[in-house]
Order: C-alpha cells, then sequence, then structure tokens
C-alpha cells in the first residue's frame, strides 16, 4: 500500500508537480515524468548512443543491448510470451494503424465484419472504418449501455459468423470503465476472429496480463505511464505477426534486398523500418522499471481510491453531472462529467485560472459522444501522484464554477 | 480581470446567459456557418442585409460562454450599421484580440471591449474570434455574390 509519506517521496521525483501551484488531473492525456526516466533516457544518449541493429564496433552492440532489453522489460510487464512479439512504435495510435494496414488491409476483404465499440478513441476507430471503405467490409457498432456496460447479449448480436475483427478497448478513456478483454475475446475467437485491445488507458493503471486475456493484438503508449513522448507498443501473437506483411518499408526490416527479390526480417524487426526510437524505448524500459518498483496494483489501488473520493464530493456539487456509471466501483482513474449551463471549456478555463489541469471537449471519442447525447465534457484524471488536496482544490473550483458564469 | 479573478465579467456571463440575438432571422439575406474544430464550438450567423446597411441579425448554436457571448456582443454592434463599418468594427477587434489595438480603439469596441483580456488567453482566441470570422467570410461572399 503506499501511504502519505511515500506520496511525498515519491512527488519530490517529479519536477513539473514537486513543490509548484498545480493540480495536475489530466493524466489520461498524459502523465508526469520522473526524474529516473528523464536520465535513463539522458544516460542513454551519454553512454550508448550509436545506431541500433547495424554497427559490429561494441558501442553499437551496447546501443542493441539497451534497445532490446527494454523489449524484455515490456513483454514481462504484459506477461508475453516472447519479447519477439513485442513492436515498437509512436503510441497506441501508430500501433493501431499498423494492425488496420498490415493485418487489416492484407486480411479483410468484401463482406467481412469489423466489429468495435461505440466507446472507442477515435485511434481504434478511425483506422477500422478506413479499411472497411477499402475493403468493402461492413463496420459493426458494439454498443454500450448508459453505464457504459457492453452486455453479453449485445456481443452476441454483434458478433457472427462473418466477425473477422473486434475491436474494443480495455478501458474506456471518457467513462473510466474497464472492460472485459478475457470475455469479448473469447467470443471473438469463437467465430474465428482476432481481438485487438486497446490498452492505452488500462496498461499504466492495472496488472495486464497479455496471455490470460488471450487478445490477438494490445497496443498501448509510453507517455501516459511515466516515459517521453514517442515511443510506443504494438503487442501481437507471434504467429500472427509472422503471417502479416511490413507497415513500412526501409532501411533495418529487410534480411536481403536485390532489385528483383526482397528478404524482410523476422519480427519484431519486419514491422521496425528505419532508426528507431532507442532513446524513447529505454524510457519506456525505465518507466516500466519505476512502475514496478511501486507496484502496479498498488497504483491502480491508490487511483480508484482518489476516484471514488473525487466522485463522492462530485455528486454534493449542485448541477454537476457525472457521464457514465455513477458507481465508483466502475471507474479507475477517470472521472467525465457536465456542469448545467456550461459549456466545458469554460469549466476548464475556470479550474486553470485556479492552478487545476482537467480536460474538455469531446476526447477523441465523438462517436461515444453522440450515443450518449453529449457534445463534450470536461474530465478529471488521476495518477498515483496525486494527492487527496489536490482533488478537494479541484472540487473546490469546480463548486464556484455555476456561480463565476452567473448562475445561481 | 473581473472581480472573481477571472475573465468572466459581467458583459460576457450576461450575453452568454441572456443572448439578446440568438433565435431564428425571418427575412434573412445571407447566412454563413462558422466552426472551430478544435473546440467543438459552431455558429450560423444570419444577416439581413439591404442598401449596405445591416438591417438585422441572428445567430444559432452551441459553444462556449466566449464564443456565444462574443457573436452577440457582436450582432448588437453591427446591427443598424453600414457593411463598411462593420468591416471597421471586426479590423479593430482582430486588433484588440491580437493586443495590438490602442486604448482609443477599445473604447470604440463598446462592450467588445470586455474581451480584451483574451488577447493573453491563446488558447480562447479561436472563441472569442469565431463569430468575427464568420461575419468577414459572409460580408466577403455578399460582394462575390453582387458582383
Amino acid at each position: 500500500m503506499i501511504n502519505e509519506s511515500d506520496i511525498n517521496r515519491i512527488r519530490s521525483q517529479f519536477p513539473l508537480i514537486s513543490g509548484k501551484d498545480i493540480a495536475y488531473l489530466d493524466n489520461a492525456a498524459t502523465t508526469q515524468k520522473p526524474l529516473c526516466v528523464l536520465d535513463a533516457e539522458r544516460k542513454y544518449y551519454e553512454e550508448s548512443n550509436a545506431n541500433p541493429l547495424r554497427g559490429v564496433y561494441e558501442l553499437s552492440t551496447r546501443a542493441t543491448e539497451e534497445f532490446e532489453n527494454a523489449r524484455a522489460k515490456v513483454a514481462r510487464f504484459i506477461n508475453a510470451a516472447d519479447p519477439s512479439e513485442i513492436v515498437f512504435t509512436r503510441n497506441a495510435t501508430e500501433s493501431l494503424n499498423l494492425i488496420a494496414f498490415s493485418y487489416g488491409l492484407g486480411k479483410i476483404h468484401e463482406g467481412d465484419e469489423i466489429a468495435v465499440s461505440v466507446m472507442e478513441h477515435h485511434s481504434n476507430f478511425l483506422p477500422w472504418k478506413m479499411v472497411c471503405e477499402r475493403t468493402g467490409a461492413i463496420l459493426v457498432k458494439i454498443e454500450c449501455d448508459p453505464e457504459g456496460n457492453i452486455t453479453d447479449e449485445e456481443l452476441d448480436r454483434k458478433i457472427g459468423d462473418k466477425t473477422k475483427i473486434v475491436a474494443v478497448t480495455a478501458l474506456s478513456n471518457v467513462l473510466g470503465r474497464k472492460n472485459d478483454i478475457k470475455r469479448i475475446a473469447k467470443k471473438a475467437h469463437e467465430v474465428g476472429a482476432v481481438m485487438v485491445a486497446d490498452g492505452a488507458q488500462s496498461v499504466p493503471h492495472m496488472g495486464t496480463d497479455v496471455q490470460d486475456m488471450d487478445a490477438d493484438f494490445l497496443v498501448f503508449s509510453g507517455h501516459k505511464m511515466y516515459s517521453a513522448m514517442g515511443i510506443g507498443a504494438l503487442y501481437g501473437k507471434k504467429k500472427i505477426l509472422d503471417d502479416m506483411d511490413p507497415f513500412l518499408r526501409g532501411g533495418e526490416m529487410i534480411e536481403t534486398v536485390h532489385w528483383d527479390k526482397v528478404r524482410y526480417a523476422q519480427v519484431p524487426h519486419k514491422f521496425e523500418a528505419g532508426t528507431v526510437n532507442a532513446g524513447g524505448a529505454v524510457s519506456l524500459g525505465a518507466a516500466i522499471d519505476f512502475i514496478e518498483s511501486i507496484g502496479i496494483n498498488d497504483i491502480g489501488a491508490r487511483e480508484h481510491e482518489l476516484t471514488k473520493y473525487a466522485m463522492r464530493l462530485i455528486k454534493d456539487i449542485p448541477g454537476v453531472q457525472i457521464v457514465g456509471s455513477k458507481d465508483p466501483e466502475d471507474h479507475l482513474g477517470i472521472v467525465t462529467f457536465t456542469v448545467d449551463d456550461v459549456h466545458p471549456h469554460d469549466v476548464a478555463d475556470i479550474l486553470g485560472n485556479e492552478g487545476v489541469c482537467i480536460r474538455a471537449g469531446h476526447h477523441c471519442a465523438q462517436p461515444l459522444m453522440d450515443h450518449l447525447g453529449l457534445k463534450s465534457t470536461s474530465r478529471a484524471s488521476f495518477a498515483f501522484y496525486n494527492t487527496k488536496e489536490e482533488v478537494d482544490r479541484f472540487i473546490d473550483s469546480l463548486s464556484k464554477v455555476r456561480g463565476l458564469m452567473g448562475y445561481k | 480581470m473581473a472581480e472573481n479573478g477571472s475573465f468572466y465579467n459581467e458583459v460576457l456571463t450576461d450575453h452568454n446567459m441572456h443572448p439578446m440575438h440568438k433565435h431564428d432571422l425571418e427575412g434573412a439575406t445571407c447566412a454563413c456557418d462558422g466552426v472551430n474544430p478544435s473546440c467543438g464550438d459552431e455558429i450560423t450567423l444570419q444577416l439581413k442585409i439591404e442598401d449596405g446597411i445591416i438591417k438585422d441579425g441572428a445567430f444559432s448554436g452551441d459553444g462556449c460562454a466566449i464564443s456565444q457571448a462574443s457573436v452577440d456582443i457582436m450582432l448588437e454592434m453591427i446591427i443598424g450599421r453600414t457593411t463598411e463599418e462593420a468591416r471597421h468594427y471586426a479590423h479593430l477587434f482582430f486588433r484588440m484580440i491580437k493586443g495590438e489595438a490602442t486604448p482609443e480603439e477599445i473604447e470604440e469596441l463598446e462592450e467588445a471591449g470586455a474581451l480584451e483580456d483574451i488577447s493573453h488567453m491563446p488558447a480562447r482566441v479561436k472563441c472569442a474570434v469565431l463569430g468575427w470570422h464568420t461575419l468577414e467570410d459572409m460580408l466577403d461572399k455578399a460582394i462575390e455574390d453582387n458582383g
């Protein structure tokens, strides 16, 4: 368990929030970075930098080792069967596009169905829409109830013999609700479809076991889990990755290239064309070390506590409505809400004026906004380094919003 | 800054809560949509222009208080004015938002001067100028249409 004295020590490792007059509650957008992560990336460039996977001299070997060690850490962190099942990308968005272009355009045909939940981030919606438009496949909408729950009946209705891909987030970036990927993957596999899980919001906040959930693909971004921006990962089952065409073509993703004949590299390097983001990978590896030094379960437990505390206080503010389930047990680290008569951008601006950073808008999930009958919303999202005092500050500012806008 | 420490002063909140020109305009001679894709603010501006004079105007739409109040204040200023005067006000408004307007020019903008603080808030500039840009687009289009 993380106690308050630990928190002060932990916060002191985050230069951007340590001792600053800011309550940073936009962690679902990106987290702040601890010194150990910043130092690891710097150390890589100071001591081990060469172009990985290329040179035969000692420095290049070291660069390759650092890069591949990071891959092994990612694999272990999500319990992949083998490091070769981890492809480094820029972020979850690029990972999903990789799957859509390589697997989607390669394996999907006219009349096939791709089932996507209505609560997806645009990153797990637009690539599938593209695949459908180009192949003549049909995009099927898996709906949720207003609480964000996807029922078994809905899965039975929408996943059938024609379904070839099922794409669902493991944790909604708006509703803060977990989806049981294991249950959905089972349905997908019953009809021979592959399961694509978006782990951008789940991997930073709960233990992930890709073998247990049996997802065929899982994607996430480093920057939402304390590492630098510009590094992310794609997990894919090896036999599926082996059977896919490359996404980008160029340097370092080949075995041999002749005018008439090309042999691509094995996975994962087949999907890592061009000079890789080795500093970013090292940064992600250091972020995983940092998370593991605290414990992912303890991190998640504290974030859940902060979420419950915030929701309990929000319920007492007149004119503020929580989006999705009213039960705090259904929220992990994310509370989305609306303020009667006040546009979310005004809410975020008033809070921002008092140093409270929250997100306002459609959160890149416009189909979900349409489904819920909302135009836009405000969102507070917590990391374990947040405190109850910060939640109190947020609540205090939020309580004043309607009054400041002239409403009683 | 308003007394409460935010820039949401009384002029702004009043126009947001009780807009005078948020309705459908019968007999409008032109209409134009304005969208601010990063925020989702959207308005439709309608004007009734006769002999180069803006006889009446109205808007509809959805967005933050700044976008909605700004267009309401704008309509209040330009109704009864010539299109050239409206363009002049738009010019002054853009100068104010860029932080380039003189105190006399801000004075000339009357109630729209209440949005002066937006010049220090880059994230809200697009909200404040949405109505005014839509007005400019509409007047440009009206000239093209007439020839």
